[in-house]
């Protein structure tokens, strides 16, 4: 074989491996949606939604107090987390702008990002659970806001920044406070790329189960009182998948089909804002 | 920086309170850190560093307590998944960045992002439903039939094949962390110059050539850091290999045997340990897991501030 045609082989045996990697990546997703879809919309009815747990493994039964639960667990975290990781991604894109502070708070919540969702679920046990000396849905809102708080901080101080310098010294030279400047002009160019980040920081902590372990941990009655252990989609479907019966599995992979339905909606959402918006 | 503006007083109040909000990152990891490190005391007391980290004792009712085989377990998954993923993730990069029409680099893109979006428990179920029944009929089988008679390789496929293991937990994870490696992988390749690229085309070189010798060394700090997070990202993963992993406390040669990590002993006891220094031993466990995934996370986050500055020079 002449050099020519050693290298022209190695090259094309180089590029289909990597078409095949691609190809690869896009059989994981089908495989795996797939698969929810089909076995989720078999267990799904109606009862689902609207009654609460059969006794072990007595036939029928639904995992309403599951939705309600994760629905305030989710949305008392939304309202804690969001407003301080906005609040905090001002004072960096903003206040601090180019200091040091700045930067160190920048990539500390970077990191934070990224640390394992459990150990925040160990250290609001310690703090919050152990005290108490029970279990309560105030714990697990607690966890999932702690996880919010670096996404929503982050994505802010990111859209903030594209806001153009010209446009707040237009509001200064009007005589602005600069407080004045942040909440009427800043936010308002930003808003459509604050609110993606708060979008998918709800998509986030939605499916996040291992914080919820041991600080809401699971409730097999339907319960509105944050002040008590409440039950939750996530830490459900982790009950009822290993469990030993088969009603548990269909009505887990209900519950999963129904989270992850909702998490892609709210991500493809994020994404056609930032379409739409920064195009 | 904006003088004038500080003497109005509520905007100093404003500025406070958004101060005190962007600090809220600093205290908690602050107070992470000593909460954790308090509650671990009794054990830390008890078992001392060094023996802890290396012991392979985990034994509730001697209440002897060590983490060797939590850590073991969690480094083995972590790299076997790495060793999955890093090829297929910078397999993706290349095709999305280099060979693929245009018509297919919007859906590629898009079902990375989404492989990224699903949470970590659906990943676990499906692991447990679907997965691993395909690995102990299949895979593990055939991967034991033509390794039998390697030599070292053969040691990994001993036992079973139960599909609740080190492997099925390490593909899991790795489909996990394929999209922070591709997406990562992507951005970078994607920095290199035009102008370099063509000037290796126009001395002959093919596209598999260039894409070895000017794009891969080119954003290597930045893959590298892609790759370091996606190490910190499995280190600290906890539903998608809860579930498939079995909960076995020891130190096991081969892939096809059951297995613990820090995050799933945690899972799993957590809410049972009815004795202090069990409770204590596995926030200690957790101080742990936080000191080393924080660590490995400052160390990609190191790479990838670097590679920004080298690309925006």
């Amino acid at each position: 074989m002449t050099r020519e045609n050693r290298r022209k082989l190695e090259g094309c045996i180089a590029l289909s491996l990597s078409a095949l990697a691609a190809f690869l990546g896009l059989f994981w997703l089908v495989f795996i949606l797939g698969d929810v879809m089909i076995h989720g919309i078999k267990a799904m009815n109606l009862s689902l939604f609207l009654s609460d747990p059969a006794p072990a493994g007595a036939e029928g039964g639904g995992l309403r107090n599951a939705f309600i639960g994760q629905g305030m667990i989710t949305l008392f975290a939304t309202l804690t987390g969001v407003p301080v990781g906005v609040l905090g991604g001002t004072f960096l894109a903003e206040y601090a702008r180019g200091r040091k502070i700045a930067r160190i708070i920048s990539v500390l919540s970077d990191i934070m990002v990224s640390v394992p969702s459990i150990v925040i679920g160990t250290f609001i046990y310690a703090v919050l659970v152990k005290p108490a000396g029970h279990f309560s849905g105030w714990a697990g809102a607690v966890a999932l806001s702690v996880i919010m708080i670096p996404v929503v901080l982050r994505t802010t101080e990111d859209m903030l920044s594209l806001v153009p310098w010209t446009l707040r010294e237009a509001a200064f030279a009007l005589g602005a406070p600069y407080y004045k400047v942040i909440l009427q002009v800043v936010y308002r160019g930003a808003a459509a790329g604050i609110l993606t980040g708060i979008l998918l920081s709800i998509a986030r902590v939605a499916g996040e189960t291992a914080p919820l372990l041991f600080t809401s941990f699971n409730n097999s009655f339907f319960s509105l009182d944050m002040n008590q252990p409440i039950s939750s989609l996530t830490v459900t479907i982790f009950q009822y998948a290993m469990g030993p019966y088969e009603n548990w599995h269909a009505q887990a992979w209900a519950a999963s089909l129904v989270i992850t339905v909702f998490i892609l909606i709210l991500t493809i959402a994020g994404r056609l804002i930032i379409q739409w918006r920064y195009r | 920086m904006f003088t004038a503006s500080k003497k109005n007083p509520v905007d100093r109040i404003f500025s406070l309170i958004t101060a005190l909000a962007s600090f809220s990152i600093i205290i908690l990891i602050a107070g992470i850190l000593f909460v954790l490190f308090s509650e671990a005391m009794p054990a830390i007391k008890k078992f001392g560093v060094v023996k802890f980290l290396l012991s392979t004792d985990w034994d509730p009712v001697k209440e002897s307590f060590g983490a060797l085989t939590n850590i073991y377990g969690t480094l083995l998954t972590t790299l076997l998944s790495l060793m999955i993923a890093i090829p297929i993730g910078m397999g993706i990069a290349i095709f999305v960045t280099e060979i693929s029409p245009n018509f297919l680099k919007t859906p590629i893109g898009t079902a990375i992002e989404l492989l990224a979006a699903i949470p970590s428990i659906i990943y676990g179920m499906w692991g447990l439903f679907t997965l691993s029944p395909i690995m102990s009929s299949t895979i593990e089988p055939f991967l034991k039939k033509i390794t039998a008679d390697v030599p070292l390789i053969g040691v990994l496929f001993q036992g079973t094949p139960m599909g609740i293991d080190i492997l099925t937990a390490g593909v899991i994870l790795s489909i996990m962390i394929i999209p922070f490696t591709a997406s990562i992988s992507r951005d970078s390749f994607n920095l290199t110059p035009a102008v370099v690229k063509e000037s290796a085309y126009a001395i002959g070189a093919t596209k598999w050539e260039v894409i070895k010798n000017i794009v891969i060394p080119y954003s290597k700090l930045g893959v590298f850091g892609g790759i370091v997070l996606s190490l910190g990202r499995a280190l600290g993963e906890t539903m998608a290999v809860a579930f498939v992993l079995g909960n076995n406390h020891r130190i096991t040669t081969s892939l096809l045997d059951a297995a613990a990590t820090i995050t799933v002993t945690l899972a799993n006891e957590f809410a049972e340990a009815d004795k202090d220094i069990y409770l204590s031993s596995l926030f200690y466990l957790a101080l742990v897991l936080f000191v080393m995934s924080f660590i490995t996370l400052a160390i990609a986050k190191y790479f990838l501030l670097r590679a920004e500055r080298k690309y925006s020079r």
